[in-house]
């Protein structure tokens, strides 16, 4: 039997924070396969383990047991260099309180990982220009992220996660810090990236509009699945709670 | 034409960027960064002060009138030794506990402001790291922004230091001093004078920016203020 390739694939994840004389089990055992171009949201009620999943997909924290799998690659096994391309060219990131960084230019930031990357200075500001085009951003390419409004920011950052090309886009609760239109504005660009581009999206989320373009939704609760919904489920879940 | 993609382990952050991204976070934090520079400047000018006070008096010893000399020892300054070589002003032991506290007190300082300034940058770094940067990357980055402050700390030291102690001893000894500048004994004062401001202001970000940028990225980014 051909096994099928999975963008992400988490086996058994557990993650256990040590806080003076406390152990607090943040994931207890997450396994699951997220394939090329699915759009999925991990929803579930703050402290649910949300952020922490979020870390180890992205390869940013390690866990205390099991694997990560990043395009069939285990992330454990990957040395400083590795993981650092990793983060670079397979992983785009976005966050909830955008962490643009502050003395840069809009166009600096989206620039910054095609640095990283080794690619020449006129590639690098051609792309980033088409980039902030595509977000709608391409006459504040010069502004300082001081000077752009928080929907801006957040779509400079989705600018600067799609730098380099990226497998899979991490979103972190990407409209937790807008207001309903601007966030409704970042889950469209978000899907048409996800629809255009095959982009794998992986957003963990409170927003209940994530649902309407999600392919799937894993539902966490104390650091555990508690259910995956695919769209047609959700469709009639949804549909029960309205 | 860089070719990308197929060596998956290389990262790059050439150096004429590193001083690029170095100088704009100096630029955005001016006035922290003011901060910072003035006490290097504070200990370089004390520093640059007593080096240039003791090279003006030796040359100007085997040329003094008594009269002059008489002034000298008057204004405060005791020969070390009564030969007519040219060593005959220095730093006395006490001179150089002055300095040596000086110098210490001011890398404290530097270090404590250091380990603020990063701490604030921690989301910044764990950023950076999700880009895809590396740990050396952070410190570079870093050592970088304190060789500015080194920089213009040893210049605005050694340009205080040096005029404090001409207009100084011109005031005790009168304009005759202005005589007795070596060009050779400044450039060495500021050339001291640099040595010493970037090794105290590598030594004040060192541990900081090391500590910080080995965090995993996810505890960098989890830090507020």
């Amino acid at each position: 039997m051909k096994r099928e390739h999975f963008v992400v694939r988490l086996n058994n994840v557990r993650k256990t924070f040590v806080m003076g004389n406390n152990r607090v089990d943040a994931l207890k055992g997450i396994s699951m396969e997220i394939a090329q171009g699915e759009y999925i949201s991990i929803m579930g009620p703050s402290g649910s383990g949300k952020t922490t999943l979020f870390n180890m997909i992205g390869a940013l924290d390690k866990p205390s047991e099991g694997r990560v799998f990043i395009d069939e690659v285990d992330v454990s096994q990957l040395d400083a260099y590795e993981l650092a391309w990793l983060r670079c060219h397979k992983i785009g990131y976005i966050f909830q309180t955008f962490n643009l960084i502050q003395a840069m230019t809009a166009i600096e930031n989206v620039t910054l990982p095609m640095i990283f990357a080794g690619v020449h200075r006129d590639e690098y500001m051609e792309k980033g220009m088409m980039l902030l085009e595509l977000v709608g951003l391409k006459e504040r390419a010069w502004h300082r992220p001081s000077e752009l409004s928080g929907g801006q920011q957040q779509r400079v950052a989705i600018a600067r996660a799609l730098a380099n090309d990226p497998a899979i886009i991490l979103a972190d609760e990407p409209t937790g810090n807008l207001d309903l239109k601007t966030g409704a504005e970042i889950i469209k660009l978000l899907k048409s990236l996800s629809r255009e581009r095959g982009v794998t999206i992986i957003s963990a989320t409170h927003d209940i509009k994530m649902i309407d373009v999600s392919d799937r939704v894993v539902w966490i609760r104390d650091g555990m699945i508690e259910r995956i919904e695919s769209r047609d489920k959700l469709k009639v879940s949804v549909g029960e709670v309205a | 034409m860089v070719d990308h993609g197929k060596l998956s382990r290389q990262i790059v952050l050439p150096w004429h960027q590193v001083l690029r991204i170095a100088w704009q976070s100096v630029k955005i934090r001016w006035t922290r960064v003011a901060i910072t520079t003035l006490s290097l400047m504070l200990a370089i000018t004390f520093f640059s002060y007593t080096l240039m006070t003791f090279d003006i008096l030796n040359a100007i010893w085997p040329h003094a009138s008594d009269i002059l000399r008489h002034k000298i020892i008057l204004a405060g300054y005791e020969p070390l030794g009564l030969s007519s070589g040219h060593r005959v002003f220095g730093a006395s032991a006490k001179d150089i506990w002055l300095l040596m506290l000086a110098i210490l007190v001011c890398l404290v300082g530097i270090t404590n402001a250091q380990i603020m300034a990063v701490t604030e940058r921690f989301r910044e770094i764990g950023t950076m790291k999700c880009l895809g940067a590396l740990d050396t990357f952070i410190v570079k980055i870093f050592l970088c922004e304190s060789l500015y402050q080194g920089t213009a700390g040893s210049l605005a030291g050694a340009f205080l230091g040096i005029m404090l102690a001409l207009i100084s001893l011109a005031f005790k000894l009168g304009l005759k001093v202005f005589f007795f500048i070596s060009v050779v004994s400044m450039l060495k004062n500021v050339g001291v004078s640099f040595i010493i401001s970037v090794i105290l202001s590598l030594l004040g970000v060192l541990y900081p920016c090391v500590m910080a940028a080995r965090m995993e990225p996810a505890i960098a980014l989890r830090h507020e203020i």
